[in-house]
């Protein structure tokens, strides 16, 4: 019983909530680039936390179902349709075998999440099934999804047809404000370079993906030129030489040699993974008290969000 | 030790500054230490030169708790530092021009012969001081001074499994195909990272290892690949 793919799309990829606790071999986290609408595809359908789904970027996958199931797709603007008929995103639907399923291209933000009841049967690498494409590693056979591969999943006969209220779905404008806690090398940039950082707008370029989001914008120097090479924590903001910001993400290069001038906030990390090449940052300071507190709120607002469901 | 903010739920403690077995030693240690403190709290450890990243599950713990439990864990463990411990490994490699596209420029560069590069990287015991960059890429160091050589500025868009490599004093074994900046000097027909084997890597933080010269024939019964 499986999915079978008719269209990989642009970058389709198999994530679980990712890998931990084995950066001593080198490998990095992976792992859903939004983790809040990737949480709440899991939810929706009723699985356990951190169930295998697919990640799209930018749109373009299609599917077949060899088995009767339920889906649900959350997270960017991307059009979904069950036989050529358009469905409701943040939704649990049917589907049953000979079904096509079909993402078009995103109207807003990059990444939707597209889960299956009880999550997709990934065999796991290292604790998780989160494809790196970098390492090889995850997912089926460490690559994006490709045409013809075939999914494996459960049947399930009944569920529940819950959906997130369109007031409560997130809007996924081209712009972010990054908070970002201070840490690292912070101390080598002097007040005016801080003040730099903190106050321009900066551009996603096109050198953006899974690894880090490169942005263009007033070049930022440091009083050092590298460091000797230390671990990179997610949200770690590198400056190399040429002065324009790198945020580290979930495939990020586990440790490296470039002054860093702090971390992005996870929840806002997750938002700027939501920009297209073009989108606007503007970094703003945030404690570290003021970033734990953050996390919480938002962890708690998540969870205070009524689920409604289809009568 | 200094002890400073990382990330919402990363802390990085600097246990000196340069690069040495000694200092390296410390964060051994520090690393041990701060496992068994954390317990279950802790995500993931980097150790690297001079430093040891922590990431804490911020859902279990905070700041405050976790920075206090890394400075008693890391005071403890200065008293019995390890830099003495760590197993040798020998990885056997073949020098040669054709396993080895640099060879050649690096040897002229540092005006010596070839199979003076070769003694030089040979003679030497690496200490791993760091595993990053790619899963299974092992940092050695460090390099003889007569044979250290900057980064290419192009970057090759494809190493080969198994290339033995010199940037600045610090040398690696390539664990697979990937784009790279270092000077390649030969291959190694060990595979530095194998996810069927146990264990995965032959090489941990800590470790030492020594390069062991071997000729064309004995590289290829290895295992070796030429290509």
């Amino acid at each position: 019983m499986s999915f079978r793919v008719l269209q990989a799309g642009i970058l389709s990829l198999l994530q679980d909530s990712g890998r931990f606790g084995q950066h001593r071999i080198g490998l990095t986290n992976g792992g859903p680039l939004d983790p809040d609408a990737f949480a709440w595809c899991n939810r929706l359908l009723q699985n356990t936390a951190g169930a295998t789904a697919i990640e799209i970027s930018f749109g373009g996958l299609q599917l077949e179902a060899q088995v009767d199931t339920y889906i649900c797709v959350t997270g960017a603007l991307m059009p979904l349709r069950i036989n050529k008929v358009e469905k409701d995103l943040w939704h649990v639907h049917p589907v049953k075998a000979g079904d096509i399923i079909a993402l078009d291209f995103s109207q807003e933000g990059t990444r939707s999440y597209l889960g299956v009841a009880d999550g997709f049967q990934v065999e796991p690498s290292f604790g998780s099934t989160a494809t790196v494409m970098r390492e090889s590693i995850g997912g089926l056979n460490g690559d994006k999804l490709q045409v013809n591969d075939s999914i494996a999943c459960a049947a399930v006969e009944q569920r529940r047809q819950l959906y997130l209220l369109r007031k409560h779905q997130p809007h996924y404008q081209n712009i972010a404000t990054v908070r970002v806690i201070p840490g690292y090398q912070q101390a080598h940039f002097s007040r005016l370079q801080q003040r730099l950082f903190f106050s321009h707008a900066y551009t996603v370029s096109e050198r953006c993906d899974r690894m880090g989001y490169r942005l263009e914008g007033p070049p930022i120097s440091c009083e050092i030129e590298g460091i000797l090479s230390e671990g990179i924590c997610y949200g770690a903001i590198q400056i190399p030489a040429d002065g324009q910001p790198i945020v580290l993400l979930n495939d990020r290069q586990t440790i490296g040699g470039y002054p860093k001038i702090g971390s992005a906030l996870s929840v806002d990390a997750a938002h700027l993974a939501q920009l297209k090449p073009g989108g606007t940052v503007h970094f703003a300071p945030i404690s570290q008290h003021g970033a734990h507190n953050a996390i919480h709120l938002a962890a708690s607002f998540q969870n205070r969000l009524p689920i409604s469901e289809l009568e | 030790m200094i002890l400073h903010t990382a990330g919402e739920n990363a802390l990085i403690a600097y246990l000196g500054e340069e690069t040495s077995p000694e200092i390296s030693g410390r964060v051994q240690a520090a690393a041990l230490a701060v496992e068994a403190a954390l317990g279950d709290d802790l995500v993931d450890l980097v150790p690297s030169y001079a430093s040891l990243l922590i990431i804490y599950d911020v859902m279990r713990t905070d700041h405050m708790s976790v920075s206090s439990r890394i400075r008693e864990a890391v005071r403890g463990a200065q008293a019995t530092t390890v830099s003495g411990e760590g197993r040798t490994v020998i990885l056997p490699v073949y020098y040669a021009p054709e396993s080895g596209e640099d060879l050649e420029t690096l040897a002229s560069n540092a005006n010596l012969s070839i199979d003076e590069v070769i003694r030089l990287h040979s003679d030497m015991e690496y200490r791993v001081y760091a595993i990053g960059f790619a899963p299974g890429y092992a940092y050695l160091g460090q390099v003889d001074e007569r044979i250290a050589a900057p980064r290419l500025s192009t970057p090759r868009t494809k190493v080969p499994r198994g290339a033995v490599a010199i940037a600045d004093r610090q040398t690696a074994v390539y664990p697979a195909v990937s784009p790279g900046g270092w000077n390649l000097i030969g291959r190694c027909p060990v595979r530095m990272f194998d996810p069927d084997a146990d264990p995965i890597m032959p090489v941990s933080v800590g470790d030492r290892v020594r390069f062991e010269p071997i000729d064309r024939q004995r590289y290829l019964d290895l295992g070796g690949e030429l290509s």
